[in-house]
Parts: C-alpha cells; sequence; structure tokens
C-alpha cells in the first residue's frame, strides 16, 4: 500500500502517480476536500481515501476500484467509462453524470441532478436523491433505496431507474412501468454490487421512458 | 463563480478566534473570487453605542476631514481604507445625514449595532491582512469572494451589501430581473449606488422587512420574486440565513457542531474549523431558508 499525504503531496504528483500505476493499493489521506482527486485513472488499482473530496472525484474512471470513506462534492465520477466508485458518506450535485460504465455506490444521499445524461453506468443510491436526476439520461441504470425528489427522469431515454421510496414528481415523458422477472433479476444483481442490505428487488418500482418525445409530434408545431 | 463562507459561534471562548477562522475559510474560497473579497463581522459596541463603517479612496484625508466635523462626536478606529465610528445610539442618524451631506468622498458600508463590513478589490488574502480580520473578534461573521459577472470590479461592488441596519448579504449567483426591480424599488424610494444585482437582491430583501416581514419570511418571497441563481447568506444581528434558489446550481455546504454553524461553497472552506471531522456536514436543500440566530 502505497500512501499520498495531500498535506505535502500536490495535488498533480499523486494524480499523476495514480494514472501510471498499472497495479496495487494507494491510500489518500488528508484530502481535505480537494477537487479532483483520483481522476483519469485507467488501470484496475484499489484507491482509498481517507475523508471528503471536493468536485470531480474519480472523474472519467477507466478499471479502477476508488473507495472514498467520506463525501464527494459535485461531479464525482463524472463521465466514468469503468470500474467503480463507493462513496460511504453523500454525494453532491450531478453524481454520475454522462458516465458510460462501472459502478457508482453512494451510500449516503445524493443531491440534484444525480445521473444527468447518464450514458451505461449503473449508479446505487442507499439514501435520496435530489431533483432532476436522470435528466435525459440514455442507458444504464439508477437504483435508488430511498426517495426520489422533483422532475425524476425528465426527457428521459432508454436507462432503467429503480426507486423503492417516494417520488415526488415525474419528469416530462417519465412514467411507472411494469417489473418483469428481468427487471427483478438486475434489481437483485445491482442490490448485491451496491452492498445493500435490507432491500428485496420485490421492493423497486419501475420508470422508464414514455417514448414519446422521440418524434418530432405535428400537433406541436404551434408551439415553435 | 464566486466564493461563500458564514460562521456562526455558539461557543462564547471561540469568540477571540471568530476573525482568524473565517479569514482562513475566506482565503481557501481565493480560486472562486480572486478579484475582490468583503467581510461582514459582528461583535456588540459598549452599551448605548452603535457603529457606522465607512471607507474612502482618500482615506488619509477624508477621514481626518470628517473627524474634525463630527466634532468629539464619534470615536474613529481606522483600518486601511475604512474606518468604524463608535458614536452613541442617538447620534447615527445625525452622523449618517452629516456623511451623506458633507462628505462625498466617504462612503457608508453599514451601520447598526454590531454589524462592521470590510471589502475591497484584490485577492482575498491581501484584503485580510490589510484590514488585520484574523485579529477581529466577534459572535458571528459572513465572507465573500468574488468573480465579477454582472458589474465593475470596484470597492462598492464587492461584497458584503449592508440592507439595514446589522444586516447584510453576500451572494454567489447571478439575478437576471434586478433592473427591472431596481426600478420598481426606486419608485418605492429605495437608494442605489451601483448597477450590481446583488444591491438589489439587498434593497429588496431590507424593503421587505421595513414593511415588517421577518428575515425568513423575507427570503422566502424573494424565491418567488428573485429570478436568476443565487445561493445567498443574510447576516442579521444575531447571526445568519442561508437560502438557495430552486434550481440549486450553486453550491453550498452546511456544518453544525456544539461550538458553531459553518457556510461553505465547498467543503474545502471547512476543513480548518476545530472539530470539522465530528461535526453534521449537509448540503442545504433548494428554496429552503435555515436560519440560526437570526
Amino acid at each position: 500500500m502505497t500512501e499520498f499525504d495531500l498535506t505535502s503531496a500536490t495535488l498533480r504528483e499523486m494524480n499523476s502517480s495514480l494514472q501510471d500505476a498499472t497495479s496495487g493499493t494507494y491510500s489518500i489521506v488528508n484530502p481535505r476536500g480537494a477537487h479532483a482527486i483520483a481522476c483519469g485513472l485507467k488501470s484496475e488499482i484499489g484507491v482509498t481515501i481517507a475523508g471528503s473530496t471536493g468536485y470531480y472525484c474519480a472523474g472519467m474512471n477507466q478499471l479502477a476500484r476508488v473507495h472514498v470513506k467520506g463525501s464527494v462534492g459535485p461531479g464525482a465520477a463524472e463521465n466514468m467509462m469503468s470500474g467503480k466508485l463507493i462513496v460511504e458518506g453523500d454525494a453532491s450535485q450531478y453524481c454520475g453524470a454522462t458516465a458510460h460504465g462501472g459502478t457508482l455506490v453512494v451510500k449516503g444521499n445524493a443531491s440534484s441532478r444525480c445521473g444527468i445524461s447518464m450514458k451505461g453506468v449503473d449508479i446505487v443510491v442507499h439514501g435520496n436523491i435530489g431533483h432532476m436526476s436522470a435528466f435525459m439520461a440514455q442507458s444504464g441504470n439508477l437504483l435508488v433505496c430511498g426517495d426520489a425528489g422533483d422532475a425524476l427522469g425528465d426527457s428521459l431515454y432508454e436507462a432503467r431507474l429503480f426507486v423503492k421510496g417516494a417520488v415526488k414528481s415525474l419528469g416530462a415523458d417519465c412514467i411507472e412501468k411494469e417489473m418483469r422477472a428481468e427487471h427483478l433479476e438486475i434489481v437483485a444483481d445491482l442490490l448485491e454490487r451496491g452492498e445493500v442490505t435490507g432491500a428485496k428487488p420485490e421492493d423497486f418500482k419501475r420508470y422508464g421512458s414514455a417514448r414519446q418525445l422521440y418524434n418530432f409530434n405535428i400537433d406541436n408545431v404551434g408551439a415553435y | 463563480m464566486c466564493g461563500i463562507v458564514g460562521l456562526y459561534l455558539k461557543d462564547e471562548a471561540l469568540k477571540p478566534q471568530l476573525g482568524r477562522l473565517l479569514s482562513d475559510m475566506l482565503v481557501t474560497m481565493s480560486d472562486r473570487g480572486p478579484d475582490s473579497a468583503g467581510i461582514a463581522i459582528y461583535s456588540d459596541a459598549p452599551e448605548g453605542r452603535a457603529k457606522i463603517t465607512v471607507q474612502s479612496d482618500e482615506a488619509d484625508s477624508a477621514f481626518g476631514v470628517l473627524e474634525h466635523a463630527l466634532n468629539g462626536r464619534a470615536h474613529i478606529t481606522r483600518r486601511d481604507s475604512h474606518a468604524v465610528l463608535e458614536v452613541t445610539a442617538d447620534d447615527v442618524a445625525l452622523v449618517r445625514a452629516e456623511i451623506e451631506a458633507n462628505h462625498p468622498a466617504v462612503r457608508i458600508m453599514s451601520s447598526g449595532e454590531t454589524v462592521e463590513i470590510y471589502k475591497e478589490v484584490g485577492l482575498p488574502a491581501d484584503v485580510v491582512d490589510r484590514f488585520e480580520v484574523r485579529e477581529m473578534s466577534g459572535s458571528h461573521g459572513v465572507g465573500h469572494t468574488r468573480m465579477a459577472t454582472e458589474s465593475a470590479v470596484t470597492t462598492l461592488g464587492a461584497h458584503p451589501f449592508s440592507t439595514d441596519e446589522d444586516q447584510c448579504l453576500v451572494h454567489n449567483g447571478s439575478l437576471s430581473n434586478h433592473n427591472r426591480l431596481r426600478q420598481k424599488l426606486r419608485q418605492e424610494g429605495v437608494k442605489f449606488e451601483t448597477e450590481n444585482d446583488t444591491e438589489v437582491g439587498a434593497a429588496y430583501f431590507a424593503n421587505k422587512m421595513r414593511k415588517g416581514a421577518s428575515l425568513d419570511e423575507a427570503l422566502e418571497a424573494g424565491i418567488t420574486d428573485l429570478d436568476g441563481f443565487y445561493t445567498f447568506v443574510c447576516g442579521t444581528k444575531g447571526g445568519f440565513a442561508v437560502v438557495r434558489d430552486p434550481i440549486a446550481c450553486k453550491p453550498a455546504v452546511l456544518a453544525e457542531t456544539d461550538q458553531y454553524v459553518a457556510f461553505g461553497s465547498e467543503y474545502r472552506a471547512l476543513v480548518n474549523l476545530p472539530g470539522i471531522e465530528d461535526a453534521r456536514v449537509w448540503e442545504p436543500e433548494p428554496a429552503t431558508v435555515y436560519s440560526w440566530g437570526a
């Protein structure tokens, strides 16, 4: 285990060492809310961050497994391609934004715009999510064990949303859909990968696109 | 982008450290606002006395002339381009009128029983040093680092904006309906010194409260009437309040322990506070007013 102490190492030195690493485990101490910690990693390494981070933690991640023993600021795992980010605390706005793959697990709450424009990532939130989550989400799965805020899944494409608690309101073109056997399987897998205990696949409702915004409706021509 | 910080002390023992703690928080937010900085710091004036904070670009000459004109009515403590005039509570209106009528080079930053406002153009670390903020004590304070978007980089364009006696406002964001709102408030007799959007927000809240609204009610009314992006921290004689717009793009973090309530645009601003590791830390909800001691 190699340790980086951010009270002495610079952020650039640390990120560049992690980006060059091809194996092993690393520990980052005294993150003190710094931005862009563990960004752009591209190998199967393990990184543990002892504390809370600022903006863009584990952004653009490929293959690496990053574990934050605290909370993360805005844009965690933004544009993640693969690998895993686990957040023990809360995540600020737009976590998992535009992420193409991998798994994002938030053990606390995630605030607004969680999974905005997600493109294939799997996101598991143990707590609640804020307003405008999964806005224009294109593919992947968002599983929420708590409640969802206003306008969930507004202008949604083909991402699947699973919520156990209450949904304050659904966004334009987002509707509740039937949970079929294949969805129960997906949820069971997400619960396991997301380290969720105390919830069953049957507890969740599925939401998805009504697919009414995909094509231009001539009746709306007057609006333009 | 801008940076905001706020610190409300519950533990009296921390009062002598207020300036130092707030300075650390403010300087950490330099990346968010390197062009100007300001603080409002709250500490009690002696019984029956009040404080008027003034600023002048020609402080060397203007403060001397003012002191002479006030003829012993004010006890003046100068800090760089600013000075605090300590006067009897009964003399506040008279002294303000004298400054406004006869001292065009002197601007009133704030007045009240507890508030002092210091703000200037420059890096936050330099502004903190110029006013010796680290040495200041008090019960609570708010600070702002500015990256200007809506109006010029000037002393008067820096935050905090004083809203009324012992009140102030700092803002991260931009208001889009400030021109029309300024016009409306002018028709009601409210005076403005700048073209700045936050000054309109400050004047709007002050105007609501003059008509009888509580601080919480004024901020709640603002959620309907103010259009644009904002995280506001509003300082009052007793404490401060926080509110974010319904979209809540502008970041905000709150932390509370038995000793204090702290606000920062980012968690980074809070990491030097005592006991932060065990504080309750959370992100304020959109369109929701939070207040302490206010």
